[in-house]
C-alpha cells in the first residue's frame, strides 16, 4: 500500500475528488441521526419525567433500555432486518431508524430522571411555597435546573447514534458509512481512510456544537 | 395500586413481545444455520471470544496503569492533556478506528486486535481516571497522617476505594468489545460477525439470525457475569449506592 | 514533649500563613490551637508530622528536630483524627481500628484484643461492629471510631484536627466528655486544632490562640479568659467571658477554698448539684431558683451544704486577683 506519506496525498486528493458526494453522504447522515434524536428525546424526556412519580416503573424501564444498550448494534440491526422485512421494510431507512432511537433512549431517559429525581428538595419546596402548581414548578423550576445534565444524555446518546448510524450503512440505510462499506469491498483504502476521517470530524463537530447548545440553553446562575 | 399496574403491564408487554419474537425465530427455523453448521458456529465463537478476550486484556494492561500514573502527584500536569485527548476520542465511532487501522494495517487477526484495544481503553482509562479522583481527599490525608507508604495509600486506600468504577468500566468496554467484534469480520478478524454480514448480503434470515441472536445473548451474558463480579469483588463500604 | 521554635510557614512567594510561632507543648497536656478560619492553627498542626512543611525554624519531637525522623515512622508514631473522620469506607470497623497496628506489622491476635480494648474504652460492643462498614454508624459513632484508630497503636501524641466539628451539638458535648474521660485515663500528649471558644476553654489544659499566622497568647484557660492580652483576644474571647470561665471551674475547686454554706432547707426543695459540676451550671440553677442557693451532694446523695450566688461571686473575685499569668517559656 505504499509509504504512509503519499497514502496521506492520495487521501486529501480522494477528498478533493469527491467532496460533493461526501457531503451528500453527510447531509444524509445527519439527517438519519438528526431525525432518530428528534424522535428519541420526544419519548425519552416525557417519559424520564413521567418515571420520577413511579419508581417501580422507573426500574424496570431503565432496565430493559440497559440490556437494549448491551446488544451489538450489528446484531440488533440484523434482527430486526427480518422482522421489518415482514412489512417489506427490511433493508434501508427504517431499521436503522428504529435502532437508532431505542440506543438513545437509556442515556436520555436515565438523565432526564436522575435529573429531575435530584433537583434539590428544598428548591421544590420552594415553589410549591410561591404558589406553582406541578406544571408550573416542572417547566419554570425542574426542567431548567436540569438542562445541563438532560443535554449531557441528549449529547452522549448523538455521538453514539453517529457511531452506530455508520454501521446502519451495511444494511443499506446510506450515510458516511457507505464510503467504509463501498470500500472495504472495492479494497479502496483511500475511501475507507476518507470515510474514517469524515465521520471522526462528523463526531466531533456534533460534541462540541452540542456542548454549546447545551451552554446556550442553560440559564446563567446554573454551573 | 394504579403504579403497580402500569409496572406489570410494562413487563408482561415485554415477555409476551420477547415470546413471540422466539416463537417467530423456532416457526421459521431461523436457528436451523446453527444447528446445521454447528462446527463451524464453534470456530467462529471461539475466534470471538479469543478476539474479545485479547483486546480486553491488553486494553486493561494499558488502561489502568496509565491512569494510575496520570493520578500520581509527579505526573498530574500531564492528567488534563491525557483526559482531553481521551474526551476526543471517545466522539470517534469504533467503526471509524477499524476502517482507520484496516487502512494503516491491512485485514487480518492482528488488525482486528490492536483496533479493538485501542478503542477498549477509552472507557476503562476514563473510569479508572474518574474512580481514582472521586476518592475524597480526606482519606488520602488520613493515610498520610498515619503513616501510610505511597504505595499503600495507592492499593488499600485509592484503588479499592475506585474499585467499582474501575470494574465498571472494564464491563463497559468489553461490553462494547463484543458487539465491535462482530464489525471485525470486515476486516478479516473472523467471528460470529461473520455470519451476520454473509447473512446480510445474502438475504438469508436463517445465516443472520444465527449469528446476530448468540452475539446478543454473549454480550447480555457477559454484562450480567460482570455485574455479579463487581459485587463479589467490591467492598461492601465502597459501593456508590452506600457512600 | 513537641516543640515549635520561631516556626514560619510561607506558601509561594508571599503568603505567610504561620508567622514565627514558638510554643511548647508538654506531655500529658492538652493544648487547643484556636482561631478563626485561615489563621494558620491548622497549618501549624500539620506541620508537626509533615503534612505540611517547614518554611523557617524548627519543630522538635521528644528533643529530636522531626527534619531528622523518618517522616513515615513519625506519623506512625502520632495519632491523626481529623474533622470528617476520615475512616475508610472499603474497610470494615475493625480493619479501620487496627489499620495503622496492621502497618507496623503486628500479629492477628494482638491486633484483635487491641480493637477489642479500645472499643470497650468508648463503650461500643465489639462483636456488633466488627464486621461493618462506616457508612453503617452514626456520625458519632464514626468520630468514636476515628479516635481510638489514632489511639490503636498506643501513640505518645495526638493531632486532632476540629475531630468533632461536624457532629451536632449535644452529641459533640457527649463525644467530648467521652474524650476527656479517656484521656484522664490515657495522658496523651494532644495538640487540638478548634474554632471553638467554648471548645477550646472545655478541652484545653492551654489554649494557644491564633491571629493571621500570629500566635496572639499562649496561656491556661483561665487565663486567657481573665487576663486577655490584647484586643483580638478579648473580642474573640467576647464579652461574656467571665461567664465563660465560670465553665473551667468545679464546686470542688471552690470547696478547697472556701466551706460551703450550712444548709436551712429541707432536701428537694431546691436543686442538688454534685461535686464536679461546673460553676456556670451551679450559678445558672441558682438564678431559676426562689431561695437563691442549690444544695451540693456527695456521693452518697447526702446533702453536704449549700451555694448560693454571694459564694460564687466571691470566689470569681479571689481568683482574678490570686491569678499569676502563666509564664510563657
Amino acid at each position: 500500500m505504499g509509504n504512509s506519506e503519499s497514502t496521506f496525498w492520495r487521501v486529501i486528493d480522494y477528498f478533493q475528488n469527491n467532496i460533493d458526494w461526501i457531503l451528500e453522504l453527510t447531509v444524509e447522515h445527519v439527517v438519519l441521526v438528526g431525525s432518530a434524536i428528534i424522535v428519541a428525546i420526544l419519548i425519552g424526556v416525557p417519559l424520564g419525567i413521567y418515571l420520577t412519580t413511579n419508581e417501580q416503573l422507573a426500574s424496570t424501564v431503565l432496565n430493559i433500555a440497559g440490556v437494549i444498550m448491551t446488544i451489538p448494534s450489528i446484531a440488533l440491526f440484523g434482527i430486526m432486518v427480518p422482522i421489518f422485512a415482514v412489512i417489506n421494510q427490511g433493508i434501508g431507512f427504517v431499521p436503522a431508524f428504529v435502532a437508532l432511537i431505542l440506543y438513545s433512549q437509556l442515556p436520555i431517559i436515565r438523565n432526564t430522571y436522575t435529573a429531575i429525581h435530584n433537583v434539590n428538595p428544598q428548591i421544590r419546596d420552594a415553589a410549591y411555597g410561591v404558589g406553582m402548581n406541578t406544571w408550573q414548578r416542572l417547566f419554570k423550576v425542574e426542567i431548567p435546573n436540569t438542562i445541563p445534565v438532560i443535554m449531557a444524555g441528549v449529547r452522549t446518546a448523538v455521538v453514539l447514534n453517529i457511531g452506530i448510524g455508520v454501521i446502519a450503512a451495511f444494511i443499506g440505510a446510506g450515510g458516511l458509512g457507505i464510503l467504509i462499506s463501498q470500500g472495504i469491498t472495492r479494497g479502496y483504502h483511500e475511501m475507507i481512510i476518507s470515510g474514517a476521517i469524515a465521520i471522526s470530524i462528523l463526531g466531533i463537530t456534533a460534541d462540541l456544537f452540542l456542548r454549546f447548545l447545551q451552554r446556550l440553553l442553560t440559564p446563567k446562575g446554573i454551573s | 395500586m394504579g403504579k403497580n399496574v402500569v409496572t406489570w403491564t410494562v413487563r408482561v408487554i415485554v415477555y409476551i413481545g420477547l415470546l413471540a419474537f422466539f416463537i417467530w425465530v423456532f416457526s421459521n427455523s431461523y436457528l436451523n444455520h446453527l444447528v446445521e453448521n454447528f462446527e463451524e458456529f464453534l470456530v467462529l465463537l471461539r475466534q470471538h471470544i479469543q478476539l474479545v478476550a485479547l483486546s480486553s486484556f491488553l486494553a486493561i494492561a494499558v488502561a489502568v496503569p496509565s491512569a494510575i500514573l496520570v493520578t500520581r502527584p509527579q505526573f498530574q500536569r500531564f492528567e488534563g492533556v491525557v483526559s482531553t485527548v481521551v474526551n476526543f476520542g471517545y466522539t470517534i465511532p469504533n467503526m471509524a478506528i477499524l476502517a482507520l487501522m484496516m487502512g494503516i494495517m491491512g485485514i487480518g487477526f492482528q488488525t482486528a486486535v490492536v483496533a479493538l484495544f485501542i478503542y477498549s481503553i477509552l472507557p476503562i482509562f476514563r473510569n479508572t481516571l474518574a474512580g481514582i479522583q472521586s476518592v475524597n481527599s480526606n482519606l488520602i490525608d488520613s493515610a498520610k497522617g498515619m503513616g501510610f507508604k505511597p504505595y499503600q495509600i495507592l492499593f488499600k486506600v485509592e484503588l479499592p476505594n475506585a474499585a467499582y468504577s474501575i470494574i465498571a468500566g472494564i464491563r463497559t468496554a468489553v461490553v462494547i468489545n463484543i458487539g465491535a467484534t462482530a464489525l471485525a469480520y470486515l476486516i478479516g478478524g473472523g467471528g460470529l460477525g461473520n455470519w451476520i454480514f454473509v447473512g446480510i448480503n445474502v438475504f438469508d434470515n436463517s445465516i443472520l439470525i444465527s449469528g446476530a441472536l448468540p452475539i446478543t445473548i454473549l454480550a447480555i451474558t457477559v454484562d450480567l457475569f460482570l455485574r455479579l463480579l463487581e459485587r463479589k469483588v467490591v467492598p461492601r463500604g465502597a459501593r456508590p449506592s452506600t457512600r | 514533649m513537641i516543640q515549635y521554635k520561631n516556626v514560619t510557614k510561607v506558601y509561594g512567594e508571599d503568603v505567610t500563613a504561620v508567622d514565627q510561632v514558638s510554643l511548647d507543648v508538654n506531655e500529658g497536656e492538652i493544648v487547643v490551637l484556636l482561631g478563626p478560619s485561615g489563621c494558620g492553627k491548622t497549618t501549624l498542626l500539620r506541620m508537626v508530622n509533615g503534612l505540611e512543611s517547614v518554611t523557617d525554624g524548627d519543630i522538635t519531637f521528644n528533643g529530636e528536630s522531626i527534619k531528622d525522623l523518618n517522616e513515615i515512622e513519625l506519623r506512625r508514631k502520632i495519632g491523626y483524627v481529623i474533622q470528617s473522620n476520615g475512616l475508610f469506607p472499603n474497610m470494615t470497623i475493625e480493619q479501620n481500628v487496627t489499620v495503622v497496628p496492621t502497618l507496623l506489622g503486628w500479629s492477628k491476635e494482638d491486633k484483635k484484643k487491641r480493637y477489642e480494648e479500645l472499643m470497650e474504652l468508648v463503650g461500643l460492643d465489639a462483636e456488633d461492629y466488627r464486621k461493618r462498614y462506616p457508612h453503617e454508624l452514626s456520625g458519632g459513632q464514626q468520630q468514636r471510631i476515628g479516635v481510638i484508630r489514632a489511639l490503636a497503636a498506643d501513640p505518645p501524641a495526638m493531632l486532632m484536627d476540629e475531630p468533632f466539628g461536624a457532629l451536632d451539638p449535644i452529641i459533640r458535648e457527649r463525644v467530648q466528655d467521652e474524650f476527656l474521660a479517656i484521656q484522664r485515663e490515657l495522658n496523651k500528649t494532644i495538640l487540638f486544632v478548634s474554632h471553638d471558644i467554648d471548645e477550646a476553654i472545655k478541652m484545653g489544659d492551654k489554649i494557644a490562640l491564633m491571629k493571621d499566622g500570629q500566635l496572639m497568647q499562649y496561656d491556661k484557660p483561665s487565663q486567657i479568659l481573665q487576663n486577655p492580652a490584647n484586643d483580638f483576644v478579648a473580642q474573640f474571647v467576647g464579652k461574656d467571658r467571665m461567664v465563660k470561665s465560670l465553665t473551667i471551674h468545679r464546686i470542688e475547686q471552690l470547696m478547697e477554698r472556701y466551706d460551703l454554706l450550712v444548709s436551712s432547707i429541707e432536701k428537694g426543695e431546691i436543686a442538688t448539684v454534685s461535686k464536679s459540676s461546673n460553676l456556670r451550671d451551679v450559678l445558672s440553677y441558682i438564678l431559676e431558683s426562689k431561695q437563691q442557693a442549690v444544695h451540693v451532694v456527695d456521693e452518697n446523695d447526702e446533702v453536704i451544704g449549700q451555694v448560693d450566688f454571694a459564694l460564687v461571686n466571691q470566689y470569681m473575685i479571689d481568683l482574678a486577683d490570686s491569678n499569676e499569668p502563666v509564664v510563657n517559656p
